[in-house]
C-alpha cells in the first residue's frame, strides 16, 4: 500500500447535538482511486462524506472532534477558509439538483462565483466539462435551455460536469445513482471509471454490487463505526470480520 | 486555480442583514415607547382609575372628562358581536371547503375568498354606511341605522374571509390518516368531522378566531363609519341597537381636532397604548395556541 | 338513521355558511360596482375636483394613492427582504431568531390606527416631515413590513436546501449563494407577497389620516413634503365632511369603485402568479 494518501481521516468523532454519530473514524483515502463507503442506513456513511467538504457546517448544533487532512492540511483548522476547501473537494448529491438556470449557466456557475467570467474561457471550459461528464453530445445544441428540461440521468451527469468544471482534487458522491433508472446508473458508473484517471473519488452507496463493480477500496460502516476498510476485492471475497461478511453476502442490511 | 476571496464582504453582508432584521424589533419597541411617551402625560390630568373606569368621555367640555369605559365597552360589544358573525360563517365556510367542496369548487372558492379578504376596510365602512345602516334602520325601526349592531355585522362579514383562510389552513394540516382511521371503524363523514377532524384542528381554529378578534378590535375605518360615534355608556341590551363609539374610531375621529401635546392628544395616545396591549395579548395567545397545535400534530416549524 | 339525519343537517349548515358569506360579499361588490360604474367617466379619472367637490374628477386622489403606495414599498421592501434573508439564510442563534420572529408577528397585529399615531408622533412631529407623502409612506411602510417579511420568508423556505448545498459545494460563498441562487429562485414567491402587500397598502386609511392625507388640495403634489389626497381617505371625507352630501355620495361610490378595482386586480394578479408558480414547481397549495 504505497499509494499517495489524498485525504486522511484522523480519529474523527461527530455529534448531532448530544448524539454521537461517528466514533473514532480513522482511514486513508488514496489518490486517483475510487473508494466506496457501504453500510446499512443510518450508519454514518453520508455523515462522514459530508465532513470531507465541511457540508455538515450547515447543520446547526453539530460538532466534530479529530482531524480531516486534505494533502496533509487539517480542513477544520479555524484558519482555513471553508470556501477553499469546497473548491478542492467537490460533491455530487443523491438527488440530481441542477439550479433552475440554463445548462450552460449550471456548468459555468462554479467558475463564475470563483471570479472567472471571461466568456470564451467559460465556453471552452463548459464544453470540456460536459464532454468529460459524457453529456456533451446530448446537450450541445441546447446549452441555453433550462437544466430542468433534462432527464434525471442527464441532470445527474450535469451535476457531475458542474463539479468537474472547477477541477476539484476530490469528488464526493452521495449515492449518486440511487434516484436513477438502471440505464442511467450504468452511464454514471462508466463515467466514474473514467474519472478516476484524474480525480480521487469517494462514493457512498447502498448498492453492494455497485461498490464491488466500481471501487478500488471499500469501507464498511455500522452504527457509526468503521468496521473494516480494505481493497474492495478483499472486502467482498475474503473479509476479515464475520459481520462484514454477513453484510456483503446480504444476510442483513 | 482561483484567487482567494475576501471574507470581509461576507461579514459586511452578514452585519447589514442582521442590523436590518432588528429594525422590526426596533419598530415594535419604538411604537410602544412613543405610545408611552405621548400617552402617559394624560395621567397628570386624570387618575389612572378614573381614566380606565370613568364613565364619561366629554373631550369638549370644560373641564373635559376622559373616562374611556364607554369606549372600551363599545369596542368589546362590537368585537363580540362580530365574533357571532365571523366564527360561524368563517369556520363553517372553512369546513365546507375542506370537507364538502369538490376539487373544482374549492379551487375557485379558495382564491376568491382570499381575494375578498383584501377588500379595504374603508369600502366595507362605506358599504355599511350607505346600504346596510339605512336598511337596518328601516327594517328594525330604529331611530338611527348606525349602531353597535351594524358595526358588528359589517365587521363580522369583513373578518369572515380572514377567519376562513386561517381555519382552512389548520384543517389542511390534519393528517389524512386520522380520517381514514375514523372511517375504518364505521363513522360517517359528519361524525369523523365533529369527533376527529375538528378536535384535531381545534387549536388551529382557535388561532383563526383569535386573530379574527384581534383584527376586529383594531379595525378603525369600518367602525368609524357605521357605529354612529356616540360616546355613551351602554346600559342595557338595547344599547346594542344604539350608536356607540369604540376606541379606534375615537382616535381616528378626534386626533384631527387636538392640539399637539394637549391633554386630549395624550388621552388619545393612551387609548392607542391600551389597544396596543390588547392586540399584543391576542397575538401572544394565538402564538401560544398555534405552537401547541403544531406540537400536537407533529408539524415542524 | 339518526346518524344520517345529523350528517345531512350538519352539511346543510356548512353549505349555508358558505352561501351566506358569498351572498354578503356579492351584495357588497354588486352595489359598489353597479352604482360606482355609473359615476366613472374619463373626466372622473383624469380631472381635478371642481365646485366644492361636487364636480370634476378624483385624479389627484388616484395619483396620491399611487405615490403613497410606491413610497411605502420602496421603504419596506429592502428592509423586509433583508430581514427575511437574515432569518432564513443566516440561521443565527435560535433565541435571537425567536425574538425577531415574535416581534414581527406582534407588529402584524398592531391596529392600523396605532401605526397612524406612531407616524404622527415620530414622522410628522418629531422629525418634522409634516403631514406629507413622506410621513404617510413611512407609516404605511412600517405597517406593511411584517407581511412583506413573512411572504419573503415563506418564499425563501420553499427553495430546496439542495440548491444551497450544491452552490456551496461548488465553492460559492454564502452571499454568492443567496444572490445568485436563492433570491432568483424565490423571486416569484417574493413578488406575490409584495403585490398582495401593495393591495393592502393602497386601501389603508387609518395610518394616513393624520400623517399624509387631506380632503382637498389644489392640483397635484409637487414634492414628498406635500400633503396629498388619497382614494381611501377621500371616500371617508366625502361621507363625513363637505356641504353637499348627496353629490358627494355619488363621488364616493366612484372612488370606492376605483379603489376596489385597483385592490382586487392587484390581489388577483398575485393569487394567479402564485397558482402558476405552484403548478410549475409542483408544490401543493
Amino acid at each position: 500500500m504505497d499509494y499517495k494518501v489524498r485525504v486522511k481521516v484522523n480519529h474523527v468523532n461527530f455529534f448531532y447535538g448530544r448524539v454521537q454519530s461517528l466514533f473514532d473514524i480513522k482511514c486513508d483515502i488514496y489518490d486517483k482511486m475510487v473508494t466506496s463507503i457501504i453500510g446499512p442506513s443510518g450508519c454514518g456513511k453520508s455523515t462522514l462524506l459530508r465532513l470531507i467538504n465541511r457540508m455538515n457546517d450547515l447543520i446547526p448544533h453539530t460538532r466534530i472532534e479529530g482531524q480531516i487532512l486534505l494533502d496533509g492540511k487539517d480542513i477544520y483548522n479555524p484558519k482555513v477558509d471553508v470556501v477553499e476547501v469546497r473548491q478542492k473537494v467537490g460533491m455530487v448529491f443523491q438527488k440530481p439538483n441542477p439550479f433552475p438556470k440554463s445548462i450552460f449557466d449550471n456548468v459555468a456557475y462554479g467558475l463564475v462565483v470563483n471570479g472567472l467570467t471571461n466568456r470564451s474561457y467559460l465556453s471552452g471550459k463548459v464544453e470540456k466539462s460536459l464532454k468529460d461528464a459524457a453529456l456533451w453530445n446530448e446537450v450541445k445544441d441546447r446549452l441555453g435551455k433550462s437544466a430542468l428540461t433534462l432527464s434525471g440521468g442527464q441532470q445527474q451527469r450535469l451535476c457531475i460536469a458542474r463539479t468537474l468544471a472547477i477541477e476539484p482534487e476530490v469528488i464526493l458522491m452521495d449515492e449518486p445513482a440511487s434516484a436513477l433508472d438502471p440505464t442511467a446508473t450504468l452511464k454514471i458508473e462508466e463515467l466514474i471509471q473514467k474519472l478516476k484517471e484524474k480525480y480521487t473519488i469517494v462514493i457512498v452507496t447502498h448498492n453492494m454490487q455497485q461498490a464491488a463493480r466500481i471501487s478500488d477500496y471499500t469501507a464498511f460502516f455500522m452504527l457509526g463505526k468503521l468496521i473494516e476498510y480494505d481493497l474492495t476485492a478483499k472486502i467482498f471475497r475474503n473479509p476479515s470480520k464475520t459481520i462484514t461478511e454477513d453484510y456483503v453476502t446480504g444476510r442483513f442490511g | 486555480m482561483f484567487k482567494p476571496k475576501s471574507r470581509s464582504i461576507e461579514k459586511i453582508y452578514h452585519w447589514v442583514f442582521s442590523l436590518l432584521a432588528f429594525t422590526s424589533l426596533a419598530f415594535l419597541v419604538g411604537i410602544m415607547l412613543i405610545l408611552f411617551k405621548e400617552g402617559l402625560p394624560i395621567f397628570k390630568h386624570v387618575k389612572l382609575f378614573s381614566f380606565v373606569f370613568g364613565q364619561a368621555w366629554y373631550q369638549t367640555f370644560d373641564p373635559p372628562e376622559y373616562g374611556i369605559l364607554p369606549l372600551a365597552l363599545a369596542s368589546i360589544m362590537v368585537t363580540v358581536g362580530a365574533l357571532f358573525v365571523c366564527v360561524p360563517l368563517g369556520v363553517g365556510s372553512a369546513l365546507f371547503l375542506n370537507e364538502l367542496a369538490s376539487y373544482r369548487v374549492r379551487s375557485v372558492l379558495k382564491p376568491l375568498i382570499e381575494i375578498l379578504a383584501g377588500i379595504p376596510s374603508i369600502v366595507y365602512g362605506f358599504f355599511g354606511m350607505v346600504i346596510v345602516a339605512p336598511l337596518l334602520q328601516e327594517t328594525l325601526n330604529l331611530p338611527v341605522g348606525q349602531t353597535a349592531f351594524t358595526g358588528s355585522l359589517i365587521l363580522g362579514i369583513m373578518a369572515t374571509p380572514t377567519v376562513c383562510s386561517i381555519a382552512e389552513d389548520a384543517l389542511g394540516f390534519v393528517p389524512k390518516s386520522f380520517r381514514e382511521a375514523s372511517f375504518a371503524v364505521g363513522a360517517n363523514r359528519w361524525q369523523t368531522l365533529t369527533k376527529v377532524v375538528i378536535p384535531a384542528a381545534g387549536s388551529g381554529i382557535s388561532t383563526a378566531v383569535i386573530l379574527g378578534m384581534s383584527r376586529a378590535v383594531g379595525e378603525t375605518m369600518t367602525v368609524l363609519m357605521v357605529t354612529g360615534g356616540a360616546a355613551v355608556m351602554p346600559n342595557s341590551f338595547s344599547s346594542f341597537f344604539a350608536p356607540v363609539r369604540p376606541m379606534t374610531s375615537t382616535i381616528a375621529a378626534e386626533m384631527g381636532e387636538t392640539v399637539f401635546g394637549s391633554a386630549h392628544y395624550s388621552a388619545l395616545f393612551a387609548i392607542g397604548l391600551i389597544l396596543f396591549f390588547f392586540t399584543l395579548l391576542f397575538n401572544i395567545a394565538a402564538e401560544l395556541i398555534s405552537r401547541r397545535f403544531r406540537v400536537k400534530l407533529g408539524i415542524g416549524r | 338513521m339518526r346518524k344520517k339525519i345529523n350528517q345531512s343537517l350538519g352539511f346543510f349548515f356548512l353549505s349555508l355558511a358558505v352561501t351566506v358569506t358569498i351572498f354578503f360579499l356579492s351584495v357588497l361588490l354588486y352595489f359598489i360596482f353597479s352604482r360606482g360604474f355609473r359615476i366613472i367617466s374619463w373626466e372622473f379619472l383624469t380631472a381635478v375636483p371642481r365646485k366644492a367637490m361636487t364636480q370634476g374628477g378624483v385624479a389627484p386622489a388616484i395619483i396620491g394613492t399611487l405615490y403613497l403606495t410606491l413610497g411605502a414599498i420602496i421603504f419596506s421592501l429592502p428592509i423586509g427582504l433583508a430581514c427575511a434573508i437574515y432569518l432564513c439564510e443566516y440561521t443565527p442563534k435560535s433565541f435571537v431568531v425567536n425574538i425577531v420572529r415574535i416581534s414581527i408577528n406582534n407588529l402584524a397585529g398592531v391596529p392600523s390606527v396605532v401605526f397612524g399615531l406612531f407616524g404622527l408622533a415620530v414622522f410628522v412631529k418629531f422629525l418634522n416631515f409634516g403631514v406629507s407623502i413622506l410621513s404617510g409612506s413611512l407609516t404605511l411602510g412600517i405597517m406593511v413590513l411584517p407581511s412583506i417579511i413573512s411572504a419573503a420568508q415563506e418564499a425563501l423556505l420553499a427553495i430546496p436546501q439542495s440548491y444551497r448545498e450544491a452552490s456551496l459545494a461548488l465553492g460559492a460563498t454564502k452571499w454568492q449563494t443567496i444572490k445568485k441562487i436563492v433570491i432568483p429562485s424565490a423571486l416569484p414567491g417574493i413578488m406575490t407577497g409584495v403585490i398582495l402587500s401593495i393591495g393592502r397598502v393602497a386601501g389603508e386609511t387609518a395610518p394616513i389620516m393624520f400623517t399624509a392625507a387631506t380632503f382637498y388640495k389644489r392640483g397635484y403634489p409637487k414634492s414628498i413634503f406635500d400633503e396629498v389626497m388619497a382614494l381611501p381617505y377621500h371616500i371617508y371625507a366625502l361621507m363625513t365632511e363637505g356641504v353637499h352630501p348627496a353629490q358627494q355620495k355619488d363621488i364616493a361610490y366612484g372612488c370606492a369603485f376605483i379603489l376596489l378595482i385597483i385592490v382586487l386586480v392587484i390581489s388577483a394578479v398575485a393569487v394567479i402568479i402564485r397558482g402558476v408558480q405552484r403548478s410549475k414547481y409542483g408544490l401543493q397549495s
